[in-house]
C-alpha cells in the first residue's frame, strides 16, 4: 500500500486529534489553538492536493480501516469528486481561520476562544470525514459531528444567536433522524452499509417499497440540512446572527458537503435508472429547485438586513446546485453545472459573508440602507463585495456566469426549456437585490458621515488578516470565471463524470 | 492569420484602468495613462487594417473552453475592424475632451470616471473584435456594467433613477441575448460569426429561427430601436463626453453592430430573406427613423434632441442591414464610422456650450453662434452632414442607403426610399432652428455678445472631429474605411 493511500484517513484522524490537542494547548497559551489549527489545516491542504493528483493520474483511493475488508469494515473511498470537494473545504476552512483571527476578538468573549477554535476544528473534521467516507453509517457519524459542532458554534456568540441556534438544533436533528432512518431501512433489506456494496445489491430491490422509502427519507433529511426551499426556515436567522466566521464557513462549505451527500446517494449508491424510472424524482427535484431559486430571490429582495439578504440569496443559489443535480440524469452539463456551482458559490458567498462581517465589525452596520458611502470608508471590502455580488448575479467574466452557462446548456440539452427562463430571470432578480447594496456603497450621495453611528472601531483600518482572505476569495471569483471557460478543468470533470457513472464524457 | 494584436488591443484599456487606479492621487499622471492607452490602442487597431483589406482575418484564440466548439477568442474581419477603428480613434479625441471638460466643471469622482471609461472602451473593442457570440456577450455585458457608473455620475436621485432605468432595459435584454446565444449553440453546435450565416441553421424549423431572431432583436435594444428606446434619452443625464462617446458611439453602436452581425453572420442573408424577417426589421427601422425624428423636434434640451436624433440615425444602419443588398449593407457599415464622427461632434458641442455658458436648453441659445463661433461652426457642419447634404460624410452613407433601397425594386423599394428622404427632411426641421437661432437670433442679455469659447482642450477635439467629417466626404478611404467596407461586403456577397 502506498503512503498516499493513507492520506484521507490521516486528514480525518489527525483533524480529530488536533481538535483535542488544541483544547489542551489553550490552557497553556490563548494563541496556540489558532496557530495549531492553521498549521495542521495547511498541512491537510497539501495532502489533499497530492490526493487530487493521485486520483486524476492513478485512480480512486480505497482505504480499509483496520484492514477489514468491506462490506464488514469501514471503507474510505476518494475519487475525483471527493478530492475536488476536499480541497474546496480545506481551503475555505483555512481562509475562514485567517479571517477569524481578528474577527473573534470582536464577536466572542476571550474566555471562549479556545473552545471556539476547538469546535471549528471538530466541525472541519466532521466535514472532511463526510467527504472521504464510503460508508453510509460512518457518514452519519461525521454528519452529526459536523452538525453538533455547528449548533454550538452558532450559539457561541450568545444573545440573539441563541434562538436561531435552538431552531437549528431541532431542525437539524429532525434531518439527522430522517437520514439515519433511511440508512437503517436500506440496511434492513440489503444487510450492508458500504456504498459500493449497496450499489451492487440494490438493483434487484428497486421495486421494493422499503428501498424507495429509505431513499426518500435520506433525501428529505439531507435537504433539511441543505436548506432546500421550503425546508429553509431555520437558516436565515442562523446566518444573520451567527459569528461572521461561522456564517461564512456554513454558507460556503458546510452546505456544500450536504449536497455532496446527495450526489453520492443519487449516483454512487443508487443509479440514474432508479431515480428516473423507478421513482421519477429527477423532474420533481428540478421543479423544487426552480421554486427555490425564485422564492429565495423574492425573499432576498424583501430583506433589509444585509446578512439576512445574503442568507436568502443562499437559499436561491442552493436551487442552482439542486437544479444541476436534477438535470444530470438527462445531461452531463447538469452535473457539471452543479459541480462548478459548488465551488463558485463557496467562494462567492464566503466572500460576501466575510465582507458583511467586516462591515459589522468596522462600522457596526447591519442594514442595507445604512451602507451609504462605504466605498470610500472601506474600499477593499466594498470592491470585494462588488466582485462577489457580480459573480452571484452571473455577470460575464465572473465565476457565476460559468455556472449559469453550464446550467442553461443543461436545460437546453435536456429539452427542459422552462428552466432556461427561470435561470435567466433569477439572474435579474439577483441583480435587483445585490445592486441595491452596490448602489448604496458607491453611488448614493451621502451627507457627511454621521458621527452617531454605532461604529465600534472608528478610524481604525480593517486588519490585514481580514482583508487578505476577502480579497483572495474576490479574486478567485474572477480567476474561476476565466478557468471554467478554458479546458483546464476538463480532466477533473471527465473523472467526476465517469466516477459518478454518468456514462458520458465531455 | 494568427496574431496577438487583438489581445493587446483589449489589454490596453485594462492596463490603463489599473494604472489609473494606482495614480488616483496625481491627476496629471492619471490622465496620461488614458491618453497613452487610447493612442496605443488606436495605432494597434490601425496596424491590423492593411492585412484585413487583403481579405484576411486576424485570429487569436485565448482559451478553448470545455464546451465543444466554444472558445474565447478574437477574429478580426473587415466589419469588426470598421467598428474598432471608429471606437478607438474617437476614444483618443474624447479622452482629451474629457480632461478639459471634467476639469473645467470641477467634477467629482474623476478617477472612477476615467476608470470606468477604460472598461467601457474595452467592452466596445471586445465586441468589435470577438470571434463568436460567447466572446461577444462577455464584452457586451462589460459595456453595460461599466457605463452604469458613468450614467449616474452626478449621483443625484434623478441620476440614480436614470441609471436604474438604464439597467431595467439593458439587463433583461442581456438575459434575452444570452438565451439567443445559447439556443443558437444548442441548435447548431457553434456560435462563430460566419459570413453569410451559420450553415446548420438552414435545417432548423422556420418558427424556431423566427423566435431566435426576435430574441436577438430584443437582446440588442442597445440599438435603441422603438419602442425600446427610452433608456437612451434618460441616460443623457451623464456628463457630455460620456453621452458623446458611449451613447453616440460605443454603447448604441455595439447594439447596431450586433444586429448587423446577426443579420449577416449568424442567421444569414438568405434565411432573412426566405423567412421575410428582413421586412420586420426594416419596418421597425423605418418606424424608428420617422418617429424618432418627430420626437427630436419636440425636445428643448439640446442633448435630448441629439439623443432622439441618434435613435433615428441608428435605424438607418438597421435599415441598411435589413434591406439585404450589397449597397444597403455597405451604407449601413459606412454609416457606423461616419455617423460616429458627426454625432460625436454634436455632443461635444453641446458639452462645450455647457462648459462655456452653463446652458442646456435650445431656447436659451439664441445668438450663441456669435459668442462661440468655432463651436457652432463645427455644430453646423456636422448637422448638415446629419441631414445628408454634401460636402459632409453623411451624404455618402445616405447615398449608399438610397441606392440600396432603389435596388430593391419592388414597391418596398419606393417605400423605404421615401422613408429615408422623409427622415432626412425631418432632420432639417430639427437641426435648422438651432443653427438659425444660434447665428441670427438675439440673446436676451447684451452681455452675452462677448466671445467666450470653451477651453482649448474642449475646443480642439470637436474641431478635429468636425474636420474629419468633411475629410471623410472627400477621402472616404481615410483610415482604410471605404476599403474595409468593400472587403466586408465582399465577404458577405462574394467577390469585391
Amino acid at each position: 500500500m502506498q503512503l498516499i493511500e493513507q492520506f484521507p484517513v490521516i486528514i480525518v484522524g489527525i483533524s480529530m486529534f488536533t481538535a483535542y490537542t488544541m483544547l489542551l494547548a489553550g490552557f497553556l497559551n490563548k494563541r496556540l489553538p489558532f496557530i495549531i489549527a492553521m498549521v495542521m489545516n495547511s498541512f491537510f491542504l497539501i495532502l489533499s492536493l497530492f490526493i487530487l493528483n493521485h486520483v486524476l493520474t492513478v485512480g480512486p483511493i480505497r482505504y480499509w480501516q483496520g484492514g477489514w475488508r468491506p462490506p464488514w469494515g469501514i471503507e474510505y473511498v476518494v475519487d475525483a469528486m471527493n478530492a475536488y470537494l476536499l480541497i474546496i473545504v480545506i481551503s475555505l476552512i483555512i481562509l475562514g481561520l485567517i479571517y477569524s483571527k481578528e474577527n473573534v476578538k470582536h464577536e466572542i468573549e476571550e474566555r471562549k476562544h479556545t473552545t471556539f477554535y476547538t469546535l471549528v476544528q471538530l466541525m472541519a473534521a466532521g466535514l472532511y470525514g463526510i467527504t472521504v467516507t464510503g460508508d453510509l453509517f460512518n457518514m452519519f457519524i461525521w454528519l452529526e459531528i459536523a452538525s453538533l459542532t455547528a449548533y454550538a458554534l452558532i450559539a457561541v456568540a450568545g444573545g440573539r444567536a441563541l434562538r436561531p441556534a435552538f431552531n437549528y438544533v431541532i431542525m437539524g436533528s429532525i434531518g439527522a433522524c430522517f437520514y439515519i432512518f433511511g440508512v437503517c431501512w436500506l440496511y434492513s433489506v440489503t444487510g450492508t452499509l458500504n456504498m459500493a456494496d449497496m450499489r451492487l445489491l440494490l438493483p434487484l430491490l428497486y421495486d421494493n417499497k422499503v428501498v424507495q422509502m429509505g431513499f426518500a427519507m435520506i433525501v428529505v433529511g439531507v435537504m433539511i440540512k441543505a436548506y432546500i426551499f421550503p425546508l429553509h426556515l431555520w437558516q436565515p436567522d442562523v446566518y444573520a446572527y451567527a459569528p461572521s466566521t461561522i456564517s461564512s464557513m456554513m454558507a460556503s462549505v458546510h452546505v456544500k458537503v450536504m449536497f455532496y451527500i446527495l450526489l453520492r446517494l443519487f449516483f454512487s449508491v443508487f443509479t440514474i435508472n432508479f431515480i428516473t424510472h423507478y421513482i421519477g424524482l429527477d423532474m420533481l427535484i428540478c421543479w423544487v429547485a426552480a421554486i427555490a431559486i425564485l422564492a429565495g430571490s423574492f425573499w432576498a429582495i424583501k430583506q433589509r438586513n444585509l446578512r439576512r439578504m445574503l442568507a436568502y440569496s443562499s437559499v436561491s443559489q442552493m436551487g442552482y446546485i439542486l437544479l444541476g443535480v436534477g438535470l444530470s440524469p438527462l445531461s452531463p452539463w447538469g452535473l457539471i453545472g452543479a459541480v462548478a456551482h459548488i465551488l463558485n458559490h463557496a467562494i462567492g458567498k464566503g466572500c460576501l459573508f466575510m465582507t458583511a462581517g467586516a462591515i459589522l465589525q468596522q462600522e457596526g452596520l447591519r442594514n442595507i440602507k445604512d451602507l451609504g458611502g462605504l466605498g470610500k470608508k472601506m474600499p477593499y471590502a466594498s470592491a470585494a463585495f462588488t466582485i462577489a455580488a457580480l459573480s452571484m448575479i452571473g455577470i460575464p467574466g465572473t465565476a457565476g456566469f460559468a455556472s449559469k452557462v453550464f446550467l442553461i446548456l443543461a436545460s437546453l440539452d435536456a429539452a427542459q426549456y422552462p428552466f432556461v427562463v427561470i435561470l435567466l430571470l433569477s439572474g435579474l432578480l439577483n441583480l435587483v437585490y445585490f445592486w441595491r447594496v452596490i448602489d448604496q456603497m458607491y453611488f448614493v450621495k451621502t451627507e457627511e458621515p454621521k458621527e452617531a453611528g454605532a461604529g465600534r472601531e472608528k478610524g481604525k483600518a480593517l486588519p490585514l488578516s481580514m482583508i487578505v482572505p476577502i480579497l483572495i476569495l474576490a479574486s478567485l471569483c474572477i480567476i474561476m470565471g476565466i478557468i471554467w471557460f478554458t479546458d483546464i478543468p476538463l480532466p477533473l470533470i471527465n473523472h467526476i463524470l465517469s466516477n459518478l457513472r454518468m456514462g458520458v464524457t465531455v | 492569420m494568427e496574431l496577438m494584436t487583438p489581445l493587446f488591443v483589449i489589454l490596453c484599456p485594462a492596463i490603463a484602468a489599473a494604472l489609473i487606479l494606482l495614480s488616483r492621487k496625481q491627476p496629471n499622471i492619471r490622465e496620461t495613462w488614458t491618453i497613452a492607452a487610447s493612442v496605443i490602442m488606436f495605432l494597434l487597431v490601425l496596424s491590423m487594417a492593411p492585412e484585413i483589406i487583403k481579405g484576411e482575418t486576424i485570429r487569436y484564440i485565448l482559451f478553448q473552453s470545455m464546451i465543444k466548439n466554444i472558445y474565447i477568442g478574437f477574429n478580426v474581419d473587415a466589419f469588426g475592424e470598421i467598428f474598432a477603428i471608429t471606437a478607438s480613434s474617437l476614444w483618443v479625441l474624447v479622452s482629451i475632451y474629457s480632461i478639459g471638460y471634467m476639469r473645467a466643471l470641477k467634477e467629482h469622482a474623476q478617477t472612477r470616471y476615467f476608470f470606468c471609461f477604460c472598461f467601457a472602451l474595452m467592452g466596445a473593442l471586445g465586441v468589435a473584435l470577438s470571434a463568436n457570440l460567447v466572446t461577444f456577450f462577455i464584452f457586451f455585458e462589460l459595456i453595460t456594467v461599466s457605463t452604469y457608473a458613468l450614467v449616474i455620475h452626478e449621483q443625484t436621485p434623478e441620476a440614480l433613477r436614470a441609471g436604474h432605468k438604464y439597467f431595467a432595459y439593458l439587463m433583461p435584454a442581456g438575459a434575452i441575448l444570452l438565451f439567443g446565444i445559447m439556443t443558437t449553440y444548442y441548435l447548431t453546435g457553434t456560435t462563430d460569426f460566419t459570413p453569410g450565416g451559420i450553415k446548420a441553421l438552414v435545417s432548423v424549423s422556420p418558427l424556431i429561427i423566427t423566435v431566435l431572431f426576435f430574441a436577438f432583436l430584443l437582446g440588442f435594444i442597445k440599438a435603441a430601436w422603438m419602442p425600446f428606446h427610452s433608456w437612451l434619452p434618460t441616460a443623457m443625464i451623464a456628463p457630455s463626453p460620456v453621452s458623446a462617446l458611449l451613447h453616440a458611439v460605443a454603447v448604441v453602436k455595439a447594439g447596431v453592430f450586433g444586429i448587423v452581425r446577426i443579420v449577416g453572420y449568424v442567421i444569414g442573408l438568405d434565411l432573412m430573406h426566405q423567412l421575410g424577417l428582413w421586412l420586420v426589421l426594416a419596418g421597425i427601422a423605418g418606424f424608428t427613423m420617422i418617429v424618432g425624428s418627430f420626437f427630436a423636434i419636440t425636445q428643448d434640451n439640446l442633448k435630448r434632441r441629439l439623443a432622439y436624433s441618434t435613435i433615428s440615425q441608428l435605424s438607418y444602419i438597421i435599415l441598411g442591414a435589413a434591406l439585404l443588398n450589397k449597397d444597403s449593407i455597405q451604407g449601413a457599415m459606412i454609416h457606423i464610422p461616419f455617423h460616429g464622427y458627426m454625432k460625436i461632434t454634436l455632443f461635444l458641442c453641446a458639452g462645450a456650450i455647457l462648459v462655456a455658458t452653463k446652458k442646456t436648453n435650445i431656447s436659451e441659445m439664441a445668438g450663441i453662434g456669435r459668442r462661440m463661433p468655432v463651436t457652432m461652426l463645427a455644430f453646423s457642419i456636422t448637422a448638415i452632414g446629419m441631414i445628408g447634404l454634401p460636402p459632409v460624410a453623411g451624404f455618402i452613407s445616405k447615398l449608399y442607403l438610397c441606392f440600396g433601397a432603389w435596388d430593391l425594386g419592388s414597391p418596398y423599394g419606393i417605400i423605404f426610399l421615401s422613408v429615408i428622404l422623409i427622415s432626412s427632411l425631418l432632420d432639417v426641421v430639427y437641426f435648422f432652428p438651432i443653427i438659425h437661432s444660434a447665428f441670427f437670433g438675439n440673446p436676451e442679455a447684451a452681455s452675452e455678445e462677448k466671445r467666450s469659447e470653451a477651453p482649448l482642450l474642449v475646443l480642439l477635439p470637436l474641431t478635429i472631429t468636425a474636420i474629419f467629417s468633411v475629410v471623410f466626404f472627400f477621402f472616404p478611404n481615410t483610415f482604410y474605411i471605404l476599403d474595409l467596407v468593400k472587403t466586408a461586403a465582399g465577404n458577405l456577397f462574394g467577390g469585391v
